[in-house]
């Protein structure tokens, strides 16, 4: 694989590999093990248009635990704001011949459009409200490792849906992993055709107790003025979609919570449902790192170098 | 100058003519159609056996972008353009830089473009200074510099106070209302439509509603003004039905339909095709469908391009910054061909639809027919004549079209302007 822009890329079987190969890896991280001779004489990219610090630190460890050479750009020390387009931003550094460019944008397809001037690798790390591949590929990791396997699982995603990537890209993969994707939320935060997504919208809360064997729930803006215009206050999201311990204790007692993270303490979920022992939120923060290192081996053609590294 | 067309299929909605014929010009009009006209009687002849020969195309919604955006297109690379699209007619909408909203830039444009001389180029006034629907434009004196309509394109002012002067002082005036029909508060920030695949893609969508509130709208204040209002690029099933309602009940309305929005879908924009990114934007295969119902059942009269010209430098952008727009002139008959090969449309209809029924909303006599007397502003095509749509093919400035590289059928041969020939190919 030369790229990774939609997780639509990644099969069944590919999945698994990368799954299998991340839960080694994380083995040795636990063990303390942080220099893994893979990635020598590599380097990595992050070009982050869009505040991170979750996903960028995330690649950025995930880079130097390989010994990958790692450098961070974000937009405000790049030359996009002296007016410099996208092509010409990544043709440049392409010429300073990087291995992989992990590319973070507020634009729908900005990934596919870098790909195509320049010889590097591209990571979709997060094309606006389209895809985050590597969330959904740590998403499926953490809940494949919880449940043994997704066959017949039932998943639901809380919240804002139109404007979610992370939605995007987990119901693509959880789909082609065999669960079935629900989601559940505001009215006026689903897309226009939810059928699109592959998904069926539950219409109550009652539902959604009912039928989830998980629920990713999905961080809320409401800070920002246009979301005033969908949603009218944080008190009535978080007494309407919020998660709190009262509201977990009606599901069935294996049911898992997930979040993308950053998480709003008291909007989508209090931190004691964050904290509790049906919240995968911290392990799913764990696996993404595994999981960033071998998408970047997979990248960089040293998918078998980390593989011999963990035997 | 005299010059003979022999052979060629006529067809002359204004005359009710279909048939093979010869066609005599003589100092610039139309002298004689008949069968077997004598030789003799010219120094140049054009042997059109399997050619079609219409009036020049009119088409009633371009941007030549001359003033201020020549980087895109001029009136010269436009002329040449449209020209080599078999129109002998443009008119062009006022968002120019400065805009048209003065009959100073109004005379720059038609004596720029008799400079160029290849084609009619016909201003359409903004309807508000700057565009900018707060302020009435000098409507009147543009009109009489030589503007065929008034409009604020995109910009269809939002205070419906404005609007209903402006149209009731283009009324007065007798020139009909272009409008771009679209509830802007319900598509702002929308970068394509809103739908299937904007839902799977997460791109922000412009709802087929915007167009349909907008229009209703407009026609609402057409009813309580009288103008006549053309409404451009119709797009939506919803949108056409209002205008066939407000039909029957006596409302003086016409509409435009374009090319790319009877010919291709909403999936054009895959892969994030900025060339498939214009306003309104390609919808779903219903609204393509009652696209082409509505040329046929005549509910819309006019095939026009929105010929929209940007650089490629401007479109080279992720789908969301790239501007809206495509140029069209040179896809205009291979695709409206297309709907004749279909069924949609008799040769006729479709000849109709880009001559007579554009000449009408403007109120040009001496165009869009073949009549004894008329400017001989000529199309002659091959129908069946396929060629690749290259960008050596392209004559505009900008290559901005999401048809290049496709294989079309229908190429014109010869473009005659006022009795002379100014594209051959």
């Amino acid at each position: 694989m030369r790229n990774l822009l939609s997780v639509s890329q990644v099969s069944k079987e590919l999945f698994y590999e990368i799954y299998q190969t991340a839960l080694l890896v994380r083995e040795l991280l636990r063990k303390g093990e942080k220099k893994f001779p893979v990635l020598r004489g590599k380097c990595v990219v992050n070009l982050f248009f869009e505040p991170s610090t979750r996903t960028r630190s995330s690649f950025e460890k995930a880079g130097k635990f390989l010994s990958a050479d790692v450098i961070n750009i974000s937009t405000s020390q790049s030359s996009v704001r002296k007016g410099e387009s996208l092509i010409d931003t990544v043709k440049n550094l392409d010429m300073m011949h990087p291995d992989v460019i992990v590319l973070r944008h507020p634009c729908e397809g900005a990934p596919d459009l870098a790909q195509k001037f320049i010889s590097a690798s591209v990571v979709n790390a997060g094309d606006g409200r389209r895809e985050h591949p590597t969330q959904a590929l740590l998403d499926c990791s953490t809940l494949t490792e919880h449940f043994g396997s997704l066959k017949g699982k039932r998943i639901t995603i809380v919240g804002d849906i139109a404007n979610s990537r992370v939605a995007r890209s987990d119901s693509i993969l959880l789909r082609e992993l065999g669960a079935s994707v629900f989601c559940y939320g505001p009215s006026t935060m689903m897309p226009r055709v939810v059928e699109a997504l592959g998904i069926k919208r539950l219409s109550s809360f009652e539902e959604v107790v009912e039928v989830s064997d998980a629920v990713i729930l999905l961080r809320i803006q409401l800070e920002r003025q246009a979301a005033k215009k969908v949603f009218p206050s944080i008190r009535e999201y978080s007494e309407l979609f919020g998660l709190n311990l009262k509201k977990l204790k009606m599901f069935k007692p294996d049911t898992v919570i997930l979040h993308p993270g950053p998480f709003n303490r008291g909007v989508e979920i209090t931190g004691e449902v964050a904290y509790s022992t049906r919240s995968l939120i911290f392990p799913q923060v764990e696996m993404g790192l595994a999981v960033r290192m071998v998408i970047l081996s997979l990248l960089c053609n040293r998918l078998n170098k980390l593989k011999e590294v963990l035997l | 100058m005299r010059l003979l067309i022999r052979g060629a299929l006529v067809v002359d909605p204004s005359q009710g003519i279909e048939e093979v014929l010869d066609l005599f010009i003589e100092n610039g009009v139309i002298a004689d159609l008949g069968k077997g006209l004598p030789k003799s009687l010219s120094t140049e002849t054009i042997d059109a056996d399997g050619l079609v020969l219409t009036p020049g195309f009119i088409d009633l919604h371009s941007h030549l972008r001359e003033p201020g955006q020549e980087w895109k297109e001029d009136i010269e690379s436009g002329s040449q353009g449209a020209v080599a699209g078999g129109i002998t007619s443009v008119c062009c909408m006022a968002n120019t830089d400065p805009v048209n909203d003065n009959p100073a830039i109004t005379r720059y444009i038609i004596d720029r473009a008799k400079e160029v001389g290849l084609c009619d180029v016909f201003p359409v006034g903004a309807m508000t200074k700057g565009l900018k629907g707060e302020e009435l434009a000098e409507i009147g004196l543009m009109v009489k510099a030589g503007i065929v309509a008034i409009s604020d394109d995109g910009e269809t002012p939002k205070d419906s106070k404005v609007l209903r002067s402006a149209m009731d002082y283009a009324r007065s005036l007798g020139i009909p209302v272009f409008t771009h029909s679209e509830d802007k508060s319900l598509s702002e920030g929308g970068h394509m439509n809103e739908g299937y695949l904007s839902s799977l893609l997460g791109i922000p969508g412009i709802p087929k509603e915007a167009e349909e509130i907008g229009t209703l709208r407009d026609l609402v204040i057409a009813k309580l003004t009288g103008a006549h209002i053309h409404v451009c690029h119709v797009s939506t099933e919803g949108a056409l039905k209002a205008i066939e309602a407000a039909k029957k009940e006596g409302v003086r309305v016409s509409c435009e339909i374009t090319p790319h929005h009877f010919t291709l879908t909403e999936r054009a924009v895959e892969g994030f095709n900025t060339n498939a990114k214009m306003c309104p934007p390609l919808r779903d295969e219903n609204d393509v469908k009652a696209c082409r119902e509505a040329l046929k059942r005549g509910v819309a009269e006019v095939i026009a391009t929105d010929h929209a010209p940007h650089s490629e430098d401007e479109k080279a952008v992720e789908f969301c910054q790239a501007p809206f727009g495509i140029i069209g002139f040179q896809t205009l008959l291979p695709l409206s061909l297309e709907l004749v090969r279909k069924g949609y449309l008799t040769l006729s209809q479709m000849v109709e639809k880009l001559t007579l029924n554009p000449a009408k909303i403007i109120r040009k006599r001496d165009i869009g027919t073949l009549r004894r007397g008329a400017r001989a502003n000529l199309t002659l095509f091959d129908p069946n004549e396929e060629f690749t749509l290259t960008r050596e093919e392209i004559r505009s400035k900008s290559f901005n079209t999401p048809f290049l590289g496709w294989r079309l059928k229908g190429k014109v041969k010869f473009t005659v302007y006022d009795g002379r020939i100014v594209y051959k190919s």
